[in-house]
């Protein structure tokens, strides 16, 4: 892109219109050429049909609140929160226009003229001041999770209907929650896992909080896959949350913090490859040079740790030794295991890790890729979208199993936790006519790897 | 213009939800795809059938409101911008496929149909619906209808007046008017249906549409060929027309479109070459074969560097679905990309080519080509910058003496894209004063209230023609 003539001139009364005009890129809003090809990828336009919920829709709100044609109300939030910042828009967009970072740069904006209620403001504080940034704080939520549900509790509470006290929406995603755990990855294997074999290069696992208090048996798995797969596997202890649910809420300054201790951590571990399990939290890693742009301290380090990131699918099939797959057929029934596969949008749309996964797939002996129409259209549960926008990720779900019942297939596999849980969440509201399993493809693929020694 | 009154009887008609006079609606009604062009609407309503037409339509004529219809937005003339205010209104609801008729081979549709989505339809059942514009993933068949869409299929099969047998339209006192049928002959009167394909909106609200459909032709052959010299490609155009082959498809793109078509659909496409020409041929195996085999002599004949056919058909799908995003792709090179639409014979392409490029060097503006060369319908797109008032008024310029170039070869100032706003001025160098008049009476025949999408088509004056220096 050539360079810019700059943004307008304009003094707004409007405190939020200020604001907009302060962050958000002007040149980016100018690119947008409103060819409309966007609209078909945008799920929001997919479920409304209106433009203002569609990214061409939204960028013009976006212009127009900064050059004074509109004045930002709460419809314009409220549209803005609406997007799932799935950014199906963007590999859509022939002009390249960087959807994501105006909609965080919006969101951003919003966030800093938002007057949350007081409940809201401690639940705000409390979750990203206190729960994601701190493993302690973590690993105390994955111990009671645990204990809630080991104890006996979580059934009392279903069977009492206490649940029903709660949202419909938290009710329901609380029954599919999987068993948490204190003990993530690190205290299972330590800070160090060798390759099988000779050595392809030395990687570092990101571990993710959620993925290591509700998945950490995942994150043993990524382990044990990569180093079947070649990889000599750190696991650095330091490390902290990334930051993605941060910056998608608008709290940027706490994302760059933590992108900051990330940085430090792996770049003292001068690793060939950064590792991702989970597509939303890939997605912002792969773009810490763009979150640390403006910070010249770390803007090179950034620009380091970002070109490093990679998806495990990826860096297995491009990189690594692919381990032999097999699934083993039950006696009765000699027809091979269909397997489906929901694309987490920020490994696909973000982080382009959408070949890897199926080329893994199609790899299992015995085992059959079924494509799922729309499988590269978001499910639905886009970070914390389900718990805020329940309606419309609700109607996105309904849609999107409809095609997962099409496949007939016994396994959804997701390469995110997110995506996983919402399609758990899925099969448990719509269920499917043959029982279906949803599984993260890790898990899938390290349950059938033939271990060779 | 709009008071609490006529927009509470504009919402008993629609139902609450679908007449919006918030912020957020205006604004989201205020532009289509052309650069430069944005006005807000006084409202923006979302009919469901055709009786909801017809009484909007009523209140329109009553309260001399503006109506100024649109599918999805994606023209490029200024077509559906709201410039003198007004009501929008958005036809994705009506959007259904009513029927195909596998014994008459028509399709009857709703205009909020997604073209791109019923074409898909048809082919599933062995049929084919040919016009093909580059947005069809987006556009309206409504759309289509009302700017006469054209696409890369144009030069085999024509555009989308040739495939529009009938129509149900409201006229702007809410009378409705069946035009045509499933007809093949059909000569009784005028042919209102030739006339309201094309018509941009401002002669009636089209409700319904019968579609011609046609058998799927058997096979397809896709092939690229690579040039050092552009007006070698320009004259394998020439001459495999001048052969009496028609392809199916026959495009071109320069050095610049080829660069940023790749930066984004990025599948590989010779970087080096000034031009590359797309041709597909469809119908029959054998002629398919050998129609191939022809070209392929014709192009080794223009010293094409280097040709090659596509293996598959995805490999097919993937070099025209990149062809289609050529229009924005552009805009990475500059933040506004102004696309024009000027058409020649398909003898003078080179010639057409040759004058662009001299005019652009003139004026000192960057103007990529492409287009379908094939039915001499070239895209001469500018890149620039909407913030550069300077620049933007040189590109201005050229553009009026590239349409004034097109004319003098015996072309068009628009072949596919209509006249909107942005041709409005032009218009008459086309048509001729005598031309102009009688396309004012037809508009006062159908709207003599003028209150359908006003201003378009017909410019309060016409620009003065360049002199152009000869030789």
């Amino acid at each position: 892109m050539a360079s810019t003539l700059g943004k307008p001139t304009i003094e707004h009364t409007n405190p939020l219109a200020r604001t907009l005009l302060e962050k958000l890129d002007y040149d980016q809003l100018t690119n947008c050429m409103r060819c409309g090809f966007c609209l078909p990828a945008c799920p929001t336009f997919k479920e409304t049909g209106m433009e203002p919920a569609s990214p061409r829709g939204r960028i013009a709100l976006m212009k127009a609140a900064v050059d004074g044609l509109m004045v930002p109300d709460q419809q314009f939030e409220d549209q803005m929160n609406l997007c799932l910042g799935c950014r199906a828009c963007e590999p859509a967009c022939p002009a390249d226009v960087k959807y994501g970072q105006l909609i965080e740069q919006t969101k951003e904006a919003i966030e800093e003229h938002a007057k949350h209620s007081l409940p809201v403001k401690v639940m705000r504080k409390t979750i990203f001041r206190t729960l994601f940034p701190k493993r302690g704080a973590m690993k105390l939520l994955g111990g009671s999770l645990a204990f809630y549900q080991k104890s006996g509790l979580q059934k009392v509470a279903k069977s009492t209907g206490m649940m029903k006290l709660f949202p419909d929406h938290l009710a329901e995603m609380e029954g599919i929650l999987p068993p948490a755990s204190s003990k993530g990855v690190v205290e299972r294997l330590g800070e160090f896992y060798p390759a099988k074999g000779e050595a392809i290069a030395k990687v570092a696992m990101f571990r993710g909080c959620i993925m290591d208090v509700m998945f950490a048996n995942t994150n043993v798995n990524t382990v044990e896959l990569l180093s079947a797969a070649g990889f000599d596997v750190y696991i650095p202890k330091s490390q902290v949350c990334c930051g993605a649910l941060h910056a998608h809420s608008g709290e940027m300054n706490d994302a760059r913090e933590l992108a900051a201790v990330n940085i430090d951590t792996f770049k003292s571990l001068n690793v060939d490859y950064i590792v991702s399990n989970a597509g939303g939290c890939g997605a912002i890693l792969v773009e810490y040079d763009h979150l640390m742009k403006d910070d010249q301290k770390y803007s090179e380090n950034a620009a380091w740790f970002a070109s490093r990131v990679i998806d495990v699918s990826t860096l297995v099939v491009e990189k690594g030794r692919i381990p032999r797959f097999d699934q083993k057929i039950a006696s009765s029934d000699q027809q091979k295991v269909k397997v489906t596969y929901q694309d987490s949008c920020h490994l696909r749309n973000v982080m382009k890790g959408s070949s890897a996964p199926r080329t893994l797939m199609k790899q299992i002996e015995n085992a059959e890729y079924i494509e799922m129409v729309e499988s590269d259209s978001c499910c639905g549960s886009a970070g914390v979208y389900n718990v805020v926008q329940p309606e419309m990720a609700g109607t996105i779900l309904e849609h999107k199993m409809e095609y997962a019942n099409q496949t007939a297939a016994s396994y959804m596999l997701t390469s995110n936790p997110g995506c996983l849980l919402q399609m758990k969440l899925g099969i448990e509201k719509h269920k499917p006519e043959q029982p279906m399993t949803a599984m993260h493809i890790v898990d899938f693929l390290h349950e059938r790897m033939i271990f060779s020694k | 213009m709009l008071n609490e009154v006529l927009a509470k009887q504009l919402r008993e008609i629609v139902g609450e939800k679908y007449f919006r006079t918030d912020q957020e609606a205006l604004v989201a009604h205020s532009y289509d795809g052309t650069p430069m062009l944005q006005a807000l609407p006084d409202g923006v309503i979302y009919p469901e059938t055709t009786e909801q037409v017809c009484e909007i339509m009523k209140i329109a004529s009553a309260s001399l409101i503006p109506i100024i219809t649109r599918g999805s937005g994606s023209n490029l003339c200024g077509g559906t911008t709201p410039l003198q205010g007004g009501i929008v209104m958005v036809m994705h609801r009506m959007n259904k496929i009513l029927e195909i008729d596998m014994e008459n081979l028509t399709a009857t549709v709703q205009p909020g149909a997604i073209t791109g989505k019923f074409i898909a339809h048809v082919e599933g059942m062995g049929l084919f619906y040919p016009p093909d514009p580059s947005s069809m993933k987006i556009s309206t068949i409504g759309g289509n209808i009302a700017e006469c869409s054209g696409g890369l299929r144009g030069l085999k099969y024509g555009t989308t007046k040739d495939y529009v047998l009938g129509l149900t339209a409201v006229l702007p006192n809410g009378s409705v008017i069946h035009t045509g049928g499933k007809l093949t002959k059909d000569v009784a009167g005028y042919d209102l249906t030739k006339l309201l394909v094309g018509s941009e909106g401002t002669l009636a609200v089209i409700t319904e549409a019968i579609l011609k459909l046609i058998p799927q032709p058997k096979t397809k052959k896709t092939m690229i060929a690579m040039y050092k010299d552009i007006y070698g490609a320009a004259r394998t155009v020439s001459k495999i027309i001048k052969g009496q082959i028609i392809p199916a498809t026959l495009e071109i793109l320069d050095n610049t479109t080829i660069r940023v078509v790749d930066d984004f659909a990025k599948i590989g496409l010779p970087l080096d070459m000034a031009a590359i020409l797309i041709i597909e041929q469809d119908g029959e195996p054998e002629m398919v074969e050998r129609d191939i085999d022809t070209i392929f002599n014709i192009c080794k004949e223009e010293q094409a560097d280097r040709i090659e056919i596509a293996a598959t058909r995805e490999e097919a799908e993937k070099l025209l679905t990149a062809r289609r995003s050529a229009f924005t792709a552009l805009a990475r090179l500059r933040p506004t990309t102004i696309l024009e639409d000027a058409t020649v014979p398909r003898s003078k392409i080179a010639d057409m080519i040759l004058r662009t490029n001299a005019i652009a060097q003139k004026h000192n503006v960057n103007i990529a080509t492409f287009g379908h060369a094939g039915d001499g319908n070239l895209h001469p797109t500018a890149t620039t910058d909407a913030r550069d008032h300077e620049e933007v008024h040189r590109v201005e310029e050229a553009f009026a003496e590239i349409f004034e170039a097109a004319i003098e070869l015996g072309g068009t100032i628009t072949g596919e894209h209509g006249v909107g706003v942005v041709k409005a001025p032009y218009l008459e160098w086309k048509v001729g004063a005598a031309g102009i008049e009688v396309m004012k009476g037809i508009k006062v025949a159908f709207d003599p209230l003028n209150i359908l999408n006003p201003g378009k088509v017909f410019a309060k004056e016409t620009k003065k023609r360049v002199v152009i220096q000869h030789g």
